[in-house]
This record gives structure tokens, C-alpha cells and sequence, in this order.
């Protein structure tokens, strides 16, 4: 141990007594923030759900006279008890925003980027504590104003959560346009700012601050997937930021960046020159990204999981991580297949194509590994490893869709329906939020020192895998028969009047599966203060987290940060022939199934291969340079 | 501050880098994206025709000497701390903030040409374009003026020396950027009328 260090242990041994407000409030802890994004995107989560099951009720039954919301909703239901039109309008918006930017953006890179870099790869905290504190707290004022704007007497935004302009841009356009847009647009400014304050932080520590030894190729994949999520985020929100800056000073200012020669209500407008399609450009070039800003930690988590729980390393490590690069620098070259029947060129449409096509490779890669470290493995289905192949199980059949809609002619006719509506549910939101909820079960002791109740786990498990199959499912053919989306209601259509069964049905499944969270939430709470003890590694991981104190203080190990031999996916690994010949069968049991990275291998000589045991000298010169130093 | 003390330790280690001055560095990446998003929007703009070409106010060369003169300063103030000769440094950081000042003023005077030459904000986008462009890069550019008088601030309670150089090296590298910055916008409006 050189003085440096012991000096740095000593400035972290005792735990740090602040204040209420210090330690749960202004706290530069990543393991407070991380709980404080948590519990700010639960809040948000549930808001979000609680906004869907309003316009499923408007969209399954049409007719329902819907007078018991007027406590909640006041003017927006009318005498008849019908939902306002342009309010179903902002609750769409506001579902969207606050699902993708709030719950499982902040919310989801927020929580485990923030929680688990440092723990896994043995830093004390994040690079800088405030800034990650500031982070916290620039999404906190962002998520206040946004929420003010749900109680504007005009309205939320209500354009949809890509805002597309001239519908965004104008107040004259609709009654969501005037105030609730800039609040939006405020909102989300800031949202940017601590999104990017975040995303500075995750990248800074873990490329600075790695204990000895934690080489990238000894990284748990969960710190590659937050890496490269940091990273698609660093250089795709930038963008959203101009895009928004630019629709800020049309609407305030009066330029003309995306409008041109429009008329409302028989009157010109003095806007010239704009190009609505240029924010589209814009807009998906962050839009795009951001589906793999929110789906990618969620594998990450999901790689871990599996692995843990199969008993067995991951398969294909590098090429997991080989894939998780190749979705990252594609993601930055498809976003306009957002945009095939904007009236783009043909030829430009086949080449969007091609490359989106291709993204279907990394990810077939990613679901080939989970299916091959599942396959033979010795499973043990905790709730977080059923979240775990529910997500994969999503992703697959979410995934599948994407082929037909990346494909410029199929999506012609799919554009814009339930189609792409039951797609992005399934492979994004609901694959992405169960990697959420697998890692809350998988983290939790971690977190609260306590274990969630495993049967409430299996309940909330099935009712909430089940339901959203039954939800998004059946919209797929909703969408095939040309329902298109954001529409208030279909009864004036004959031809849509065939499958108001069909909504019906999803309105209930969508109904259900949201009564079935408040099971996941009494879980969370109760189990927070009530839930039986954990013990230190209770799923018997290898990774560095599972080597502090069940508790641990701001530093996260009391004494000094564990140096990383191994990589993170020993885990039911073999006596070798050597000893094997030699090991009675009770020796042979008695063998541990995993072995955490912080063990070096000249303490396990009877399951070293050949070449780590020439490793074993490497390891006594590095402890040598160590004491010398 | 705690986090570069162990560091300094690991011997497995390769490639770390003082973990402000990386993050400066990302900073400046968010810079460029926003900027690069901006420039690739006007020329997707231009593209589509109904584009108003102008002259650019003669002003923006005199501005782009200034920049270019104060990054000289920078790095001879950076140099000065490099050599503990803080005197040097505190004349060096001064000149530079304030021919910065003095680029910011002209900024403001070459809009002033714009506007007698009618061409506004709110118009046209070829001109709304390069109000936004010189807009955002004046604000990035007082970011850089604070961050010099924060540095000033340090060399007078000779917190700047050739031991601790991180916080000038810091500011060096943003100044170096803002007047690189400027200098591919303005070729980049001169090209593209």
C-alpha cells in the first residue's frame, strides 16, 4: 500500500454524518442521486401510465360518458361527459415525452449509470460529485415546469413528442401551442443540460477512473452499455438542443427557420423561406438515437442478469460488445427512416434503408448471445432474470416489426398507424422498462440494504408480461388495417368501425397491466423499510458492487478499493483436469460456481486454465510494483 | 481533490487523463455537435432554394484578426505560467479578455451593418442564420471571458504556477477552441452565400 492511498482511505472510513438535507437532499453521493432519479422516474412513470389509460379509455370506449375524471381533469371534460379533442391530443404528447425523456431516459440511465459505474469498476464516486449533483437537479427543475404545464388552463404541448412544426410552432394552430409548447420547450432545454451534464460525468469516470486492473476488456457489460449510451447521448442531444433553439426563435422571434406561406383562418402569415422538413432532419437525427439511448442500458443490465442467474460466463462478451459499437455508430446514420414519405428522394430512401436493415445484425447478435448463455445454463429464476428474458422476449418480437417498417415501400403503407405504435412499444418502451424493473429487483439489495418480496416478483412478473402482449399484440393488426394513430376517435369512419372489439380489448389489457404496477410499487416501499435483510452478494455475482459493505457509506468500500484480476463472467467455471483428477467428490462440491473479480487467480489454482496460470507471476510482480511504490 | 490519487497508482493502467480536463474536452464535443448540427441545417436550408445572398459586413474580418491575436496572448500567458513568471501571466490573460471584449463589441457592430443593410433577424433565413450563428457563438465566447477572470482571479492569489497548471491549460484549450470555432464559421459563411 503506498501513503497516497491509505492517506485517501482514511478521508473515507468514517461515514460522512451530514445533515437531512446534505445527505438526502443536496447529496453529491452517485448512490443518492441514482435513488433520487429512480424515485423521480417512478413518479414520472406512473404519470405517464395514468395519462395512457385516459386516452385508451377515450380510444376502446368512445361512448363512455367519462364525467367521474371531471375531479381530475375539470374542463377538459365537457357537459357530456366526452374528453376534449385537443386534450386527448396533449395527453398523447405528454405520454410520449414523459415516457421517453423522463422515465426512461433520466430515469433509466440516470438510476444505474449513476449507481452502478462507480461500484463496478471500484471508484469512490463519480469524477464530480457536483456536477452530478447539478444534474440531478437541472432534471428536478425540468420535470417541475414540465409538470406545471399539465396544469395550464390552454393545455400541455399537444403537437405529439416529436413537436413537429408548423403544428408546434404556431399558438394560432392549436390551444397547446401557446404556453404549454414553451414550457415544453423550456423544459426540455434544461432536460438537455443535465442530460449532458450526466453523460460528461459517466464517460470522465469510467475512462479515468477504473481501479488497477479493470482493463476495458475486463469490464462488465452493463459499464459498456452506460459508455456508450453517455456517449450516443453526448453528441445526439446537442442537437435536439439546436433544432429546439431554432423553433424557439421562430416562435418567439418571428423567424422563419421551419415556416413558410401558411394561411390559418383565410389569413397569410409573413413567414417565408422555412423548411418544416429541416426540423424533421434535425429532430430524428437526435430522435433516433435516442430509442438506443433508452434501450441500451437496459441490455446492458439485461447481460448481466442472465449471466448471473444461468450460472454460466456470457456468451460472446466481445462480441456483445462488438454489437453494442455497431448499434451506437449506426444509430447516427438511419434517422430518416423516420422520414420516407416526407417526399424524400427514392434513391436516398433505399440507401436509409440499407442501413437500417443492417442494424438488424448487431442486434440478432445481441439476442443469439442471450439465447446461448440461457441455453443449458443452471437457471434460477429470480424476478429480475424473468424481467431479464421478458426483455428479450420483446425484443425479438418488437424487433421483427422493424424489418417491415424499415423497409421504404412496406412502411408507405404503415406509416403513421398503430403498426409503428404496437413496434416502438414493444422493442423500446416495454423491452426497455423491463430492463428497468429487472435491474430495480437485481439492485435493490444494493440500494436498500433490504431484498424485495419474490412472489409479489412473480405476480408483477406475469401480469405485466402477459399484459403487454395482450396490449400490443392486437394492435398490430389495428395498424395493418390502417388505423392511424393520434386520431381522437374512428366512429365517424365506416371503415374503421370493424375493429372497435379489438380496442376495446387493448383498452382493458392496457388497464390491467397498469393496476398491475401498484403490486411492483407496495413491493419498492414496503420493502425499502420492511423487507428481510439482505446479505452482502445474495445472487452470488462476481462483479466489484457485491464486495462492499451490504450498507455501504459515501466511498463505497471501507477499506481500500479492490484491485480486478479476472473479468466479470466467472461464473460456473470448471475444476480443471488437473485437479479434477485429484478432488475427492466432497472437494469437488465444495468448489465454488463463481468467482468475483477481485480474486486473484494464484487463489484458485484448481480452476485456472494453463494460460492463467502464467498470469499468476504477472500478478506477484504488479503487487511488488504496488508495495514498492 | 481525491480522485486523481489513486490514480497515479495503477500499473495496469494505460491511458487516463486528468479527469476535469477530460470533461472539458467533452464539453467542447457537445459544442461541436451544436454547431455542426447548425452549419448542416443551413446547408440543408440553402439547398431548397428562396435563399437571400448578401455581403457579410467588412467588420467580421477586423473581428476574426482579434480572435486570432488573442489566442497568441493565451498561449504566451499559458507559456508565462509554464515558467512561474506570474506577472507575465496576469498581463497575458488581461490583454486577452480584453481583445475578447473587444470581439464581442464588434460582433454587436457588425449586426449593426447588417441591420443598414436591411438585413434583420426576422426575414429571410439566409440573414436570421448568421444572427443565430454569431449569436450562439458570442454567448459561448462570455463563457470563455468568465472563465478567464476566473483564472485571473487564481494568478493573483498565485494559485497558477508551473505546479499547477490544470486549471490555465483548461482555460487555453476553451480560448483555443472559441477562436477555432469562429474562424470555421466564418470561412464556412464565406463559402456558402
Amino acid at each position: 500500500m503506498s501513503t497516497e492511498d491509505t492517506m485517501h482511505n482514511n478521508e473515507h472510513d468514517h461515514d460522512h454524518h451530514g445533515n437531512f438535507w446534505t445527505t438526502y437532499v443536496f447529496s453529491t453521493d452517485h448512490k443518492m442521486i441514482a435513488k433520487q432519479f429512480l424515485i423521480s422516474g417512478i413518479i414520472w412513470a406512473l404519470l405517464g401510465g395514468a395519462l395512457s389509460v385516459i386516452f385508451r379509455l377515450q380510444l376502446g370506449f368512445p361512448d363512455m360518458d367519462l364525467s367521474w375524471l371531471k375531479p381530475v381533469l375539470g374542463e377538459w371534460i365537457d357537459i357530456q361527459g366526452k374528453l376534449d379533442p385537443e386534450f386527448y391530443l396533449a395527453l398523447v404528447t405528454m405520454h410520449g415525452t414523459i415516457m421517453v425523456f423522463f422515465v426512461l431516459t433520466a430515469g433509466l440511465s440516470g438510476t444505474f449509470s449513476n449507481f452502478l459505474i462507480p461500484l463496478q469498476i471500484g471508484a469512490r464516486d463519480m469524477a464530480s460529485g457536483f456536477m452530478n449533483m447539478l444534474s440531478y437537479w437541472f432534471f428536478f427543475t425540468s420535470s417541475t415546469i414540465m409538470f406545471i404545464s399539465l396544469f395550464l388552463e390552454t393545455g400541455p404541448a399537444s403537437g405529439g413528442w416529436v413537436i413537429y412544426p408548423p403544428l408546434s410552432a404556431l399558438p394560432q394552430a392549436m390551444s397547446g401551442s401557446g404556453l404549454g409548447m414553451t414550457m415544453w420547450l423550456v423544459a426540455m432545454a434544461l432536460f438537455i443540460v443535465s442530460t449532458l451534464l450526466g453523460g460528461i460525468n459517466y464517460i470522465t469516470t469510467i475512462i479515468n477512473m477504473r481501479t488497477d486492473g479493470m482493463s476495458f476488456t475486463k469490464l462488465p457489460l452493463t459499464i459498456w452499455a452506460f459508455f456508450l449510451t453517455a456517449i450516443i447521448g453526448l453528441l445526439s442531444f446537442p442537437v435536439l438542443l439546436s433544432a429546439a433553439l431554432l423553433l424557439i426563435f421562430d416562435r418567439s422571434f418571428g423567424t422563419s427557420f421551419y415556416l413558410s406561406e401558411i394561411y390559418i383562418g383565410g389569413e397569410a402569415l409573413p413567414n417565408t423561406g422555412g423548411s418544416p422538413i429541416l426540423f424533421q432532419h434535425l429532430f430524428w437525427f437526435l430522435g433516433h438515437p435516442e430509442v438506443y439511448i433508452v434501450l441500451l442500458p437496459s441490455l446492458g443490465i439485461t447481460s448481466e442478469i442472465i449471466a448471473t442467474n444461468s450460472r454460466k460466463p456470457i456468451f460472446g462478451y466481445r462480441a456483445m460488445i462488438g454489437s453494442m459499437l455497431g448499434i451506437a455508430i449506426l444509430s447516427f446514420v438511419v434517422w430518416a427512416h423516420h422520414m420516407f414519405v416526407t417526399g424524400m428522394n427514392p434513391f436516398l430512401g433505399s440507401i436509409f434503408t440499407l442501413l437500417t436493415l443492417i442494424i438488424a445484425i448487431p442486434s440478432a447478435v445481441k439476442v443469439f448471445n442471450y439465447l446461448t448463455t440461457l441455453w443449458k445454463g443452471n437457471l434460477i429464476f429470480t424476478p429480475a432474470m424473468l424481467f431479464s428474458i421478458g426483455l428479450v422476449s420483446y425484443f425479438i418480437s418488437g424487433g421483427l416489426t422493424g424489418l417491415f417498417m424499415g423497409n421504404s415501400a412496406i412502411d408507405i403503407q404503415i406509416h403513421d398507424t398503430y403498426f409503428i405504435v404496437a413496434h416502438f412499444h414493444l422493442v423500446m418502451g416495454s423491452a426497455a422498462f423491463f430492463g428497468m424493473l429487472a435491474g430495480v429487483y437485481h439492485w435493490f439489495p444494493k440500494m436498500f440494504g433490504r431484498m424485495m418480496d419474490a412472489k409479489l416478483g412473480y405476480i408483477h412478473f406475469w401480469f405485466t408480461f402477459i399484459g403487454v402482449y395482450l396490449i400490443f399484440f392486437p394492435m398490430h393488426y389495428i395498424g395493418i388495417a390502417g388505423f392511424p394513430r393520434r386520431y381522437y376517435s374512428w366512429t365517424n369512419f365506416d371503415t374503421f368501425n370493424g375493429f372497435t372489439d379489438l380496442n376495446m380489448f387493448v383498452s382493458i389489457a392496457a388497464i390491467f397491466t397498469f393496476v398491475a404496477q401498484f403490486i411492483f410499487l407496495f413491493n419498492f416501499f414496503y420493502s425499502m423499510f420492511k423487507g428481510r435483510r439482505a446479505t452482502a452478494n445474495p445472487w452470488k455475482s462476481t462483479t466489484l458492487e457485491w464486495t462492499t459493505p451490504v450498507d455501504p457509506g459515501h466511498g463505497n468500500w471501507p477499506g481500500d478499493i479492490p484491485k480486478v484480476y479476472r473479468w466479470p463472467y466467472d461464473l460456473g467455471k470448471p475444476v480443471n483436469d488437473e485437479y479434477a483428477a485429484k478432488f475427492s467428490d466432497e472437494e469437488m462440491k465444495n468448489v465454488p460456481d463463481f468467482i468475483p473479480q477481485n480474486i486473484p487467480f494464484s487463489k484458485t489454482p484448481e480452476t485456472n486454465f494453463p494460460n492463467e496460470n502464467e498470469l499468476i507471476a504477472l500478478e506477484d510482480e504488479d503487487d511488488k510494483a504496488i508495495e514498492v511504490k | 481533490m481525491n480522485t486523481q490519487l489513486h490514480i497515479m497508482e495503477e500499473p495496469k493502467k494505460t491511458f487516463t487523463i486528468h479527469p476535469k480536463k477530460f470533461a472539458m474536452w467533452l464539453f467542447i464535443t457537445t459544442v461541436v455537435m451544436i454547431f455542426a448540427s447548425l452549419t448542416s441545417a443551413y446547408i440543408v436550408r440553402q439547398a431548397e432554394g428562396n435563399w437571400l445572398i448578401f455581403e457579410l459586413p467588412k467588420i467580421l474580418w477586423v473581428n476574426s484578426g482579434i480572435i486570432l491575436f488573442s489566442s497568441i496572448f493565451m498561449h504566451w500567458a499559458y507559456v508565462s505560467a509554464k515558467n512561474d513568471n506570474t506577472k507575465n501571466v496576469k498581463i497575458g490573460i488581461g490583454a486577452v479578455a480584453i481583445l475578447g471584449f473587444t470581439f464581442l463589441i464588434g460582433q454587436v457592430m457588425a449586426w449593426g451593418d447588417l441591420v443598414n443593410s436591411n438585413i434583420f433577424l426576422v426575414g429571410n433565413p439566409s440573414g436570421s442564420f448568421v444572427y443565430v450563428l454569431t449569436g450562439l457563438h458570442s454567448i459561448h465566447l462570455v463563457g470563455g471571458l468568465i472563465f478567464l477572470l476566473i483564472v485571473l482571479k487564481s494568478t493573483i492569489k498565485l494559485k497558477v504556477h508551473s505546479k499547477n497548471m490544470a486549471q490555465i491549460e483548461m482555460c487555453t484549450t476553451f480560448w483555443h477552441f472559441l477562436g477555432g470555432l469562429w474562424l470555421y464559421l466564418f470561412i464556412f459563411l464565406l463559402l456558402y452565400r
